[in-house]
This record gives structure tokens, sequence and C-alpha cells, in this order.
């Protein structure tokens, strides 16, 4: 029996290692935006939805292959972060910061209601199933160990052309000090229409991902948003480390909890283990200011 | 001068005459139903104002509701213990999530974030206790046969519309007793400056968490009554992120920094929302969240304060640009 027991357990830390890669990437395209802008986009998870219902209407109404359908999703959702930029976050970069953080929310609104409107509420999937791993008696779905995969080869990327880029490079600077690089020659407003599309680019990676473990409705953003919110809060709003080491912190918290109850109270344990880490670390888990 | 002092007495009373001259129960039903989220898009602008912008309304709002009801179901608790439990419930959630924010300076954005969690969390909750609560198939109280004072459910709407007006005006009350406190200044001094505020000796997180506090508390009261009135609630229409963004909304489009904004924004919202319903029918759902997330973009936008904030601007004083 005990042994029985451990097996599931460790099943369960790997899940949550692999749950933890996508994770970490959604928190990746929300801190980059916060980090490079200091806007937050509360409608992020709902651009990764929009992104999910891009895959199923290429695969499924268009035929096309999954790998050709990915790339036009995140060229999509990628365009839509830009446009986001350009139509609300531009004109409000003056006014308040919180202001911006309630356009997002009414843009919320828009994508999740446009998606009832346009798609239905039905719940709809690839009809991909991927094969499931098994070994040593453990059970892992093919389809997470390959969002794990490509999500860290995303992360590889983006920390490529931000090390090794021009603009990677003008991106960072901007989000050392704001105004200062619009002096040293950098176009701040297209730094931040490119910044806005790589965000929006990741969140279409982790839709192309989640798409293929999950059933998309209008209002799948809403199981996931809140999770990503609280990851790059713990981590420290745009501290890039810090978002990746919570995003894998709360996978596992998720993933232990729903193997001793539901799925829903995982969540649940994460946001008590968020309020206690509030008191110890209120910084955020890499804290550096003091 | 002394006309202006009996307005407020004329409106009263003809808001008091009105359920008894005027019997359209449709049109009482919208009238109830404004009067009732009046109250809570003015619980939540009372720390919206302040610049704590609480994304978990929400939450509190569903944990008003479904303590309630779930009390009275399961334990046959009546609502009028009911609902101080499930008020006491809503504000040690309150202080359970504010005070860390607060006593380690999470503000704006983050606080923003945090609280938002807090209300996708409430609804997580109240779906995986399916066995309870219903899940996302909403929740019943349990009726009793016609009118019942112990089980706070009444048949007649008059009885409804004078319980909310009732609420509905000491929720204004509850707005000028803070709006003339000292704590309506230190409060304005923190949104300005926290650490200027805290050198003046205002106790900032204990300010906080008052207004928190207060403003959690009537936002469940609201809860509980929309749960009493509709006797039904499902975690869409009380918990969550919608119901969040929705005060918000409102209260963005009404004005934040006036008494009757909220109001305003409650009296358009959900006219916009019925009009919707009435013209378009079943094809309007999801049509008036899609208007509703575009006007709150735009208003943002172009008129932050609000339309009655920038109408009562515009008539104090019409020459002066607005600081």
């Amino acid at each position: 029996m005990m042994e029985i027991f451990d097996i599931y357990l460790l099943e369960a830390v790997i899940n949550g290692v692999l749950l933890g890669g996508v994770l970490a990437l959604l928190a990746l395209g929300l801190n980059l935006i916060f980090g490079v802008i200091d806007v937050t986009w509360i409608c992020y998870a709902e651009l990764v939805m929009i992104g999910m219902y891009g895959m199923y209407y290429l695969v499924q109404y268009y035929g096309l292959s999954y790998y050709l359908a990915a790339p036009l999703t995140i060229l999509l959702v990628a365009a839509m972060g830009a446009l986001l930029h350009w139509l609300v976050i531009a004109p409000l970069l003056g006014a308040a910061p919180i202001n911006q953080l309630l356009a997002t929310g009414g843009v919320l609104f828009v994508l999740q209601s446009f998606a009832t409107v346009a798609f239905g509420i039905d719940f709809r999937n690839l009809g991909i199933r991927l094969p499931v791993l098994q070994f040593a008696e453990m059970h892992f779905s093919y389809s997470r160990l390959l969002s794990f995969l490509a999500a860290l080869v995303g992360m590889v990327v983006i920390y490529l052309f931000m090390t090794r880029t021009y603009t990677g490079t003008a991106i960072r600077a901007i989000a050392q000090d704001r105004q200062i690089m619009a002096l040293m020659g950098v176009d701040t407003k297209k730094i931040y229409l490119v910044t806005s599309a790589l965000g929006g680019a990741l969140a279409g990676l982790a839709a192309c991902l989640l798409v293929l473990q999950y059933d998309v409705h209008p209002f799948v953003g809403l199981s996931f948003g809140p999770i990503t919110f609280l990851i790059c809060v713990l981590g420290g709003l745009g501290n890039f480390v810090g978002g990746f080491v919570a995003a894998f912190l709360f996978a596992e918290i998720i993933s232990l909890g729903g193997l001793f109850s539901d799925l829903e109270w995982g969540y649940v344990l994460a946001f008590a283990f968020f309020i206690v880490m509030m008191f110890v670390r209120p910084g955020g888990l890499l804290a550096r200011r003091s | 001068m002394s006309v202006r002092q009996f307005v407020p007495w004329i409106v009263g009373a003809v808001l008091i005459a009105l359920p008894f001259v005027y019997r359209d129960p449709y049109h009482l039903h919208i009238i109830i139903l404004i009067l009732i989220w009046s109250f809570a898009y003015t619980s939540w602008s009372m720390m919206g104002r302040f610049g704590l912008v609480s994304l978990g309304h929400g939450g509190f709002m569903g944990v008003g509701a479904y303590v309630t009801a779930l009390l009275w179901n399961h334990l046959g608790v009546s609502p009028w213990f009911g609902i101080p439990i499930a008020l006491v419930c809503a504000g040690a959630l309150a202080l359970i999530v504010a005070y860390p924010c607060f006593r380690f300076r999470i503000t704006g954005h983050y606080f923003a974030l945090v609280t938002l969690a807090l209300s996708g969390i409430v609804l997580q909750v109240i779906t995986a206790t399916r066995d309870y609560t219903g899940g996302s198939l909403g929740y019943t109280p349990d009726r009793t046969k016609g009118s019942h004072l112990v089980a706070l459910q009444f048949d007649d709407k008059t009885t409804w519309y004078l319980i909310a007006l009732g609420v509905w005006v000491a929720g204004l009350l509850i707005w000028r007793w803070v709006d003339r406190s000292m704590d309506r200044y230190a409060l304005e001094a923190i949104s300005e400056d926290e650490d200027a505020a805290a050198a003046a000796g205002v106790n900032v997180t204990y300010e906080k968490l008052k207004i928190t506090v207060i403003s959690a508390l009537m936002t469940a009261l609201a809860g509980a009554l929309y749960c009493q009135y509709q006797m039904f609630i499902s975690p869409d229409t009380v918990s969550g992120i919608a119901v969040s963004l929705q005060m918000v909304f409102a209260v963005v489009v009404g004005g934040i920094y006036v008494a009757l904004g909220p109001t305003v924004g409650a009296i358009i919202t959900i006219l916009l929302a019925e009009g919707l319903r009435i013209g378009f029918g079943t094809k309007a759902v999801g049509w008036d969240n899609l208007v509703y997330g575009v006007l709150l973009v735009v208003f943002i936008i172009f008129l932050p304060k609000g339309i009655l904030g920038s109408l009562l601007a515009r008539l104090k004083s019409p020459g002066k640009p607005q600081p």
C-alpha cells in the first residue's frame, strides 16, 4: 500500500514540474509586459483563450496540421498583443497606472463575450489524443511532456533574444529606466509595440500547448488567469527569474493538492500558500529591493 | 439655498411613495435590482475612490450570498442570523487578504492582482464544493410558503422595494459619513503618498484596513440581499472576476468620486443589459458584456471621471480647467 502511494506521489511531483513549464511561460509573458511597459494585462489569459480557439479552428475546421497551425496562432496572438497596446494601452500611458489595468479589464470582458457570441459556449477540443507515456508504473501524458519541452525552448529563445539582439537589449534597458532610454535614441514607442507583440506571442505559444491538454471554452481563461497573476506577484512583478521559480512552486502545490483532493482545492491551497508567503517574503520570492 | 435643503426629503418621499402608486411588477423588479446593485457598487467605490482598486469584491459578494443561503438550507439558520454570520465571514476574509497586502505595502497593480486572484479563488471554492453549493449550476434557498419574516422571503415587490431602498440610503449615508470624517483625509493622503502620510502621523495600515473591511461588509450584505431577493444564486452572478469587473465598470461609468456616481452607473448598466435582453432576446447572451467591455475601455480613455463626475465638475466651475 505504502509503495503505491509513493509512486502516485512521485507521479504527482513530476506532473507538477510538467505543469510548471506552461505556467512559467505564461508568467514570463506577463512579466515581460509589466517589466517594460509597467502595465498589467488583466486580459492575458483571455488572449490565450483566443489563441486556443485559433488552434481549434485552424486544425478542426481548416484541416491544417498541428505544426502548421501553431506558428499561425502565435502570429495571430502576437498581432493581437500589438493591437491591444496600440488601441488601449498607448492612449493611456500618461494616465494613472490603475486606469490601464482597468482598461485591460474591459478588454477581458470584450474578449470573453466575443468568444461567447462568435464561438458559442460549447467545450471544444482539437480531437488530437496523444498517447500516455508509461514509465515504472507511472503515467504521464505525452502532451504535458511536449508542452513542458516547448515551454522551455520558448523561454530559451526569449532569453537569447533579450541578451543577443539590439532590440532585446533595448527592451531590457527600458525596463531599467523608462525615461533615459528615449534620450539615448531608442524609439520607446516601437520598443513598447515589439514587447507587446512578444508578450502576445508567448500567450500564443501557451495557447498552442494548453489546447493539447484542455478543452477550450470562452471562460477557460478564468481557470488559469488568477494563478498566473499570483505567480507573477509572488515572483515579484517584472522579475523573470522569480516568476520562473514561483511557477514551479505553484504547479507543485496544485499538482500535490490535486492528488489528495479535487483540483480546485489545489488552487485554494496555492492561494493560502501565497498569503503565507506574503508575510514571509513580501517583496517577492527573490526580492532585491530592501 | 433653502429650496436645496428640501430636495433630499422630497426625493426621499417620492421614492418611498413610488411602489404604492406605481405597481408594474416588472418595472419595480428593475428598480429593486438597480437599488441592490447600486449599494454594491457604492461599497466598491468606498475604497476605489482612494485608489484602492480591488477586483476581489466579487468574492465578498459571493461569500455574503452563499453563506447566508447555505446556513438557511443546511442548518435552518434564519437569514436574520445568517446575514451577520456571512458578514463576519466576508470581513474575516477581507482581513486575512488585506492585512498582509497593506502591512507589506502591496499597492496598485499588486493589490489589484492579489484581489483578482481572491475572487477567482472564491469562485473555485464554490465550484469545488458542488455537493453543497450546487457548483456552477447555481443554488436556491429553500422556499417557505408565501411571505415569511423569519426566512426573509417576501412575495410582494413592495416590501423588497422598501428594503432595497433602505439599504441603498444606508449606503449613501455611510459614504457621507466617511466623506466627512478624518479618515477621508487620511486615506486621500495615503493615496497620494504613503510615506508622506505615514510621516504625518497617519496609521496607513489601519486606515486602509478599516475602509477595506467596511467596503467588504457592505458588499457581502449586497450579496446576501441579492440572494434573498432573487432566490437563485450562481457563481457567475454573485462571485468571480466578471462580477468584480462589472462593479468597476459601473462605478467608472457613473463616476467614482461622487456619492451618486455608482447609482448612476447601476442605472445605466442594468438598463443597458435589460434593453439588450428585450431587444435581442436570447441572441443577446454575451452581447451585454461585449458592450460593457467596449464602453469601459472608452470611458477610461476619454471620460475617466464618469458621467456624473464630469457633469458635476462642469456645473461647479464652468470656466476653470479641472485638476
